[in-house]
């Protein structure tokens, strides 16, 4: 079961402003998935190596070698604020 | 005291760690920059081998165990300098791990513990309108620094002073430069160092509540921070009350530490492995060959140094800090069997010039075959010591040999007798009435006339022959 508290709080971590009314239909469909996801716990895995990775791959690598990427104006064609080529953003911090 | 501290340095690779973007330092803002470190939609990582092996060198260097199997994760949070809203990190499988370092503090042999070393990407650079990040109203953000590999080293809790923090971060900066995988500039914030720090009763066994502090970027930033943040412990629990579990950033120009709030309320990172990269099956061939490829560590040199050239510990100390100049003093023993003349030109003269040129000893024109040359010049008289400071930076300058530059400047001192004998007879023969006080025996005359001679020849005599010669004459 998930609680309405903990909806609450995945909400805040994802940034997403929540109405009461969305909460409480989120935490109803997140109740049932984790519901239905939870039936894997029946399947007996202790002879299952953890896996970290669905693809049977390791050691995917390229050598250090530096390739031109987009120009600096491509890079801040899509930023909402762009002043001087920077990326501008609201303030950050607040002083205790 | 229980000091710990976290340290990030930038990894000298060509590329960044998850795409081909220059990892050069500057540049125009968001000109080295692709979709992968812009974190754009669909953009897929790719790992670089050389981050890897950086990585592996430097847990050797610092006697960790090189994990057999590494991955990467994620780690989630919103901040402007992270454009995909997850670092890609390593959580729970590190490339390295249970390492150590030994470092010296006033002559005393420390030992302090390494957790782990993992590799993970640099975040962009902010720029903040105002003073500082607290006071600002909006911030720029740069992602050239975006991407650029990583190692974050994790210590144990084994540090119990700032005066030790400083000398173990001295040290590792030092180990770290020696294998060449980071230039730790810490101007430049190639070389960052957060610290955690709280206070326990004499005695005690459980820890203290944990604080925090951030951006210290020299250091002396280190050593002074924490000295500042000990005492403001200390008066907290004096008054009765707790320390409170925090993050502050370091105010250099206050020289305080200062609470910080950020607007995220919680550090939940909600690690997942990275899906994008595929795991690490760390070769453990690699890792030996690269263990072998290790060169000499800094301790090990400078108690060699001291062995070996009979130098004293500080002359030591200064050649093993860093392996350039160790190299460049040990080419030239080869060649010039006073070691500590050479030494001293190293610490003194030498050092001199380079910093006044600005150049680092490797971009310099000086060779180890021209230093010993020049000192040559000086042990044969041919020159005198402080006209070999003037061919030392005209070497540096030029890149002439140091006979060369001596022949050029007409500094070749004189040393013929009879040519010298005349410059005496004429100087004594100028000032009768001196030479005969001094031949009464005012000693201090004897300096006048040396001057003479040496202003007659336009410096070029050899003093101390002048010096003898004048005293036959006068006795005569």
């Amino acid at each position: 079961m998930i609680s309405r508290e903990e909806v609450e709080r995945t909400a805040a971590l994802a940034h997403l402003t929540l109405t009461d009314q969305e909460l409480e239909k989120m935490t109803g469909e997140l109740a049932s998935i984790l519901d239905a996801v939870s039936s894997l716990q029946e399947v007996d895995t202790s002879a299952v190596v953890p896996t970290n990775h669905a693809v049977p791959l390791e050691n995917v690598m390229r050598r250090d070698e530096q390739k031109p990427g987009l120009s600096r104006d491509e890079a801040v064609a899509n930023g909402p604020d762009v002043v001087q080529s920077f990326f501008r953003v609201p303030r950050i911090m607040e002083e205790e | 005291m229980i000091i710990g501290l976290e340290i990030h340095a930038e990894l000298s690779t060509r590329s960044k760690i998850f795409c081909s973007c220059s990892t050069a330092f500057g540049g125009e803002p968001n000109s080295r920059c692709c979709p992968v470190c812009l974190g754009l939609p669909g953009a897929l990582p790719l790992l670089n081998e050389t981050a890897v092996e950086y990585g592996i060198l430097a847990g050797l260097a610092l006697n960790c165990t090189i994990s057999v199997e590494s991955k990467f994760d994620r780690k989630n949070y919103f901040y402007p300098d992270l454009p995909k809203a997850y670092q890609i990190s390593q959580y729970d499988q590190p490339l390295c791990r249970d390492g150590w370092v030994e470092f010296e503090l006033e002559q005393e042999l420390l030992h302090a513990g390494v957790t782990r070393v993992h590799l993970e990407e640099e975040a962009g650079k902010s720029i903040h309108s105002g003073d500082n990040i607290l006071g600002s109203d909006y911030s720029s953000i740069d992602y050239n620094r975006a991407g650029i590999p990583l190692i974050e080293i994790v210590t144990e809790p084994d540090l119990r002073s700032p005066a030790q923090a400083k000398a173990f971060l001295e040290q590792l900066k030092r180990t770290l430069q020696y294998i060449d995988v980071s230039d730790c500039k810490m101007e430049e914030g190639s070389l960052r160092c957060d610290a955690n720090i709280s206070l326990r009763p004499q005695g005690g066994r459980a820890f203290g509540t944990k604080v925090e502090i951030k951006n210290l970027n020299s250091f002396r930033a280190v050593e002074r921070a924490l000295d500042h943040e000990v005492q403001r412990q200390r008066n907290v629990l004096e008054t009765g009350a707790a320390v409170v579990q925090d993050t502050r950033a370091w105010n250099e120009a206050k020289g305080v530490t200062v609470s910080m709030r950020s607007k995220e309320e919680s550090h939940d990172y909600r690690y997942f492995p990275e899906p994008d990269l595929p795991p690490l099956a760390v070769n453990q061939v690699w890792v030996e060959e690269l263990r072998q490829s290790l060169p000499e560590m800094p301790l090990p040199k400078r108690n060699r140094i001291m062995e070996q050239y009979g130098l004293g510990r500080y002359a030591s100390d200064f050649l093993a800090n860093s392996a350039i100049w160790a190299d460049f003093f040990e080419c030239a023993a080869k060649q010039y069997g006073n070691y500590k003349v050479l030494c001293n030109w190293l610490m003194g003269d030498v050092s001199r010039v380079l910093n006044a040129r600005q150049e680092e000893l490797p971009q310099s024109r000086l060779t180890p075959a021209a230093l010993v040359e020049l000192l040559r010049l000086v042990d044969d008289e041919i020159i005198s010591g402080s006209q070999a400071k003037d061919v030392l930076e005209e070497v540096c300058a030029t890149g002439r040999s140091s006979k060369q530059v001596t022949a050029d400047l007409g500094m070749e001192q004189i040393s013929d007798e009879d040519e010298l004998t005349a410059m005496v007879e004429e100087v004594l023969a100028a000032h009768p009435e001196q030479a005969q006080r001094c031949r009464e025996g005012e000693e201090r005359l004897v300096g006048y006339f040396v001057g003479q001679v040496m202003k007659l020849s336009r410096g070029q005599a050899n003093p101390k022959r002048v010096n003898a010669l004048l005293r036959q004459k006068l006795q005569q």
